[in-house]
């Protein structure tokens, strides 16, 4: 059984008691009033990139829409501006609430794929924790080809001036592309990650008992 | 009457000095104003100026006194002389502050200076010192109608202020509404759980209190008489009747919960699962008495989920159910969730809302109720489909815009329904002329009125009850006077007069309390209550010349003339405002105060110089009333904002005061035109003598035939309505109206 259906089993029709008890900061999520003032501070939210701004993700998530919410790809557009933190009259710590919506999201396997936020979050764990430093180079391409072979060859040309304009103020090294640098005590990483994983899955694992 | 003796009084202080020719003030006064004793003070409102006028009221005999100084309004410590009788010109704030200091001005101020004081001199010969009302009663007795929460408190903090109370409670036991509660909404510290309601203790200070006579199983059968000197008579279950003294009433008669058998969308009647407020304040009772736990009706079952519906039957713009929010009932249906959450914190609690509304300090109240972990959805609710033991919750989630959203397997449905006033009969349904032909179309008309049964059968000639404004609520002047009724000397407290929680039922009932005991100590004294308290003067009629018409006994905005068996009015001084709505009404001006008559204020318009018509100096009368438009003008002055040096104001008591014999005397000695400034009249109203200027504008809407009859343009008389913040707009309405008559031209009757 996934995790998914197993916690949904065990919430049954409770979701707002599974946000509370699973997501991060979930148990602010009551405390919502509905005024509406994180939806209009969003920065992002200009041109309703949100489908459901945060007071309606609360409401939805009191309404016990469970597949709608985690499926939504609306909590990954936060750029963590904290903004709505700041104004909301209730102190819910929306922007955390949001971050852990998308976790919890993420880890159930209802985020969805090819959401760039989420797309990109996983390229950049990846590629930090292979050799313990980032590779911008591997990085960037990575994400310009998040779209096939023919819209990343796209993507490098319109940026093809900026890449120049970095390699001659030394700031772009091709041949990083070809190993690049690491970090010096690479079996120590590993054994670091591998513990905190170890930790997490623990933790989790407590939680959705 | 003594021989009266006029003196002329004129300050030189405040720049008046420098700015009038008071010299030429003084030979008006003489030779004008016909006052051989007039005296200049530089400084006449000081220790020295004061004493010369006291000097003169002792040794010369002065009985009457006319000031030239600043508004009436102002310095009135200092001009307090309350032997004699006092008329002020108003030369500082209606003169100097509102003109321009310069050359070219310099003659048309001294021109409005000279008028103030020829109509002061005028308006002083036709007044004498008001003396006081002699027909006054000394019951110091206050009268509580109704034994809930505002009645109680009403009775507990008169009786502590030491004044005597005579409580008359319908039911059985005292309590009323609050004393069926479980628990109420917290008043203290932390607003975070249910309170107790604190309403046996109440009663029992109540029932202990030696100064609180209580009739239960009582009603009012009788009530005459006026402040100080009411005659009740208390009907008590075994049909005897006790006879009281009463010097002020306050009617607590509170409300009842809006029927929910009205609506029955939303299950109300369908199913023994779907209860009121008080429905479910009766559970908690019951479940207190056994295990805590609140069952539902139909089985006995206990309640795992529960939904509230705020707004039913509220807030309905259709006109069928009520239009207006009860104000209290989103604070009692969390209070009401509360029971079940902190009881069970598993009981599945919804609230649904349009707008959660918690005044006081019900924002901790629902912050605590999120807290405790019940649910708070935006929705209209739609339906209530009763299925066996459960409920089906069908509404519109405003929020997702979910137009079918529902919420399944509720055992409880709780109806948050509204207050509904009890507040006797609609005495203006009653007297509302009927329109023929609409009566047979209007049949349920009769079907509406659902409170036939009178609170307090006053024997008044208006009817049994005190008027009401919308909804049923009790007529009140809401930014100024909240607890003054249409009635002098009967006050209303609590939900009778708007929809109200206990704490502010409470503090309802406390200043209604501390109301009446003023009227009726102003009553004894013979004394005007709000908005002129204090005032001595009072409406005198020459019966000889009355002709029974009945406008003043029908017109009168407080009910205070009643008519005898010949049908002529007999005035009760002691119910009276002082407004001289009477005195505008009546067709053969038999109605006047001592010191304000339709002679006074004639007098004053008769008293202006009007010059001919070539020479550019158009006069126009304002008569102002003294409430908000004086005032308005006053500040004006203070502000230094300009005005027109045409025009001529008189103050008056209320628009309803204005009697159209003076509009018609003013357009045919040839003033060029009238402008009347009043307050707001309508539902809306912000008249001091609530229907004054209502009244007044309706019988100044007739003058439009008189102007025809004259030959005049409709334009020579002006209505305007005016508040007291109209500082900066007031000038400029003058200015406009006193060009618009320079384009229409002088009027054709000066000179005659």
């Amino acid at each position: 059984m996934s995790a998914n259906t197993q916690l949904a089993a065990k919430y049954r029709n409770n979701f707002l008691k599974e946000v509370e008890e699973q997501v991060e900061m979930g148990d602010w999520v009551k405390m919502c009033m509905q005024c509406g003032v994180c939806s209009g501070s969003c920065p992002t939210n200009f041109q309703n990139a949100w489908e459901h701004p945060p007071q309606e993700i609360f409401m939805m998530i009191r309404a016990g829409k469970r597949e709608e919410v985690l499926t939504s790809p609306s909590m990954w557009n936060c750029t963590s501006c904290y903004n709505c933190i700041v104004r909301c009259p209730r102190k819910l710590p929306i922007t955390h609430i949001m971050h852990g919506l998308a976790e919890y999201a993420h880890r159930l396997g209802l985020a969805p794929k090819m959401q760039p936020t989420r797309f990109f979050s996983g390229l950049f764990w990846k590629n930090a924790t292979r050799t313990g430093r980032v590779n911008e180079l591997k990085l960037s391409l990575g994400l310009y080809f998040k779209d096939g072979f023919a819209q990343g060859i796209k993507n490098g040309l319109v940026m093809k001036n900026v890449a120049l304009g970095l390699m001659k103020a030394r700031r772009l090294n091709p041949f990083e592309l070809f190993g690049g640098h690491k970090c010096r005590d690479q079996k120590g990483i590993q054994a670091m990650l591998k513990k905190a994983y170890e930790i997490e899955r623990q933790r989790k694992a407590a939680k959705m008992a | 009457m003594a021989e009266m003796k006029v003196a002329a009084y004129i300050c030189k202080g405040c720049g008046l000095g420098e700015r009038l020719d008071t010299d030429a003030l003084v030979k008006v006064a003489q030779k004008d104003g016909k006052v051989p004793m007039v005296k200049t003070h530089d400084f006449l409102c000081n220790a020295d100026g004061v004493a010369m006028i006291k000097n003169d009221i002792a040794s010369e005999g002065v009985t009457h006194i006319m000031i030239g100084a600043c508004s009436r309004r102002a310095k009135t410590e200092a001009f307090f002389f309350p032997e004699a009788a006092v008329a002020r010109a108003n030369l500082r704030e209606g003169v100097i502050w509102i003109r321009p200091d310069t050359e070219e001005a310099r003659e048309t101020t001294q021109d409005m200076a000279e008028d103030y004081i020829r109509m002061g001199c005028a308006e002083i010969k036709a007044m004498t010192a008001p003396a006081g009302n002699t027909n006054t009663g000394t019951s110091k007795t206050l009268l509580v109608v109704g034994g809930g929460v505002t009645g109680m408190t009403a009775a507990l903090e008169a009786s502590k202020t030491g004044y005597p109370v005579v409580l008359v409670e319908k039911t059985g036991q005292l309590g009323g509404w609050a004393g069926k509660l479980w628990r109420r909404v917290p008043v203290h510290e932390p607003f975070k759980d249910p309170a107790e309601p604190g309403v046996a203790d109440l009663v029992s200070q109540v029932l202990a209190d030696s100064n609180i006579k209580v009739y239960l199983n009582a009603t009012i059968a009788k009530t005459e008489g006026a402040p100080g000197r009411f005659i009740v008579e208390v009907a008590t279950e075994s049909g005897a009747t006790h006879t009281e003294d009463i010097g002020a009433i306050v009617q607590a008669s509170g409300f009842t919960l809006y029927d929910m058998h009205n609506l029955p969308e939303l299950g109300a009647g369908k199913s023994p699962n779907v209860v009121d407020q008080a429905g479910l304040e009766r559970l908690a009772i019951e479940a207190a008495a056994k295990d805590g736990v609140i069952r539902r009706p139909s089985d006995g079952a206990p309640v795992k989920s529960v939904v509230f519906v705020q707004c039913a039957g509220q807030r309905d713009p259709s006109g069928k159910h009520l239009a207006y929010c009860s104000g209290f009932c989103c604070n009692a249906s969390i209070k009401q969730a509360m029971y079940f959450k902190d009881a069970n914190p598993d009981v599945d609690t919804t609230i649904i809302y349009t707008d959660l509304r918690t005044p006081g300090n019900g924002e901790d109240f629902y912050r605590s109720a999120q807290e405790k972990g019940v649910i708070f959805t935006k929705g209209r609710v739609a339906e209530v489909v009763p299925n066996g033991q459960t409920a089906t919750v069908k509404f519109h989630d405003l929020i997702l815009d979910d137009a079918n959203a529902t919420v399944e397997g509720v055992d409880l449905v709780v109806l948050a329904t509204g207050q509904v006033p009890n507040s006797g009969v609609n005495i203006d349904a009653l007297t509302k002329p009927q329109v023929e032909g609409q009566e047979a179309a209007g049949g349920d008309q009769g079907a509406v009125e659902v409170k036939p049964v009178s609170i307090l059968n006053l024997t008044y000639r208006q009817g049994p009850d005190v008027p009401q404004l919308k909804q049923g609520f009790t007529d009140s002047h809401f930014i100024c006077f909240p607890y003054e009724t249409r009635r002098t000397g009967i006050y209303t407290a609590g939900p009778v007069r708007r929809p109200m929680d206990i704490a502010q039922a409470r503090d309802d009932a406390t200043g209604a309390a501390l109301k009446a005991i003023q009227a009726l100590e102003n009553a004894a004294l013979g004394r005007a209550a709000h908005p002129r308290s204090g005032d001595l003067s009072f409406p005198k009629v020459r019966l000889e010349g009355c002709t029974q018409c009945k406008r003043c006994t029908v017109e009168c905005p407080f009910g205070a003339i009643d008519e005898d068996e010949k049908r002529f009015p007999v005035f009760n001084e002691s119910r009276c405002r002082r407004c001289g709505t009477c005195m505008g009404a009546c067709p053969v001006r038999v109605i006047s105060f001592e010191n304000y008559s339709v002679n006074s204020v004639g007098a004053q318009i008769k008293a202006v110089d009007i010059p001919d018509e070539f020479s550019e100096k158009p006069r126009i009368l304002i008569l102002a009333c003294e409430n908000d438009a004086y005032p308005a003008l006053d500040m004006a002055g203070m502000s230094r904002n300009t005005y027109s040096a045409f025009v001529r104001i008189i103050p008056i008591r209320c628009l309803g005061s204005v009697n159209t014999i003076w509009v018609t005397d003013a357009l045919n000695a040839g003033y060029d035109g009238v402008m009347l400034m009043g307050c707001k009249s309508g539902d809306e109203y912000q008249c001091h003598f609530v229907k004054g200027s209502e009244l007044g504008r309706v019988r100044l809407s007739k003058i439009d035939d008189t102007l025809k009859t004259l030959n005049l343009e409709k334009e020579r008389v002006r209505d305007l309505e005016v508040a007291i913040a109209d500082i900066e707009r007031l000038p400029q309405m003058i200015d406009k109206y006193a060009a618009e008559l320079a384009a229409i031209g002088p009027s054709p009757f000066k000179g005659f």
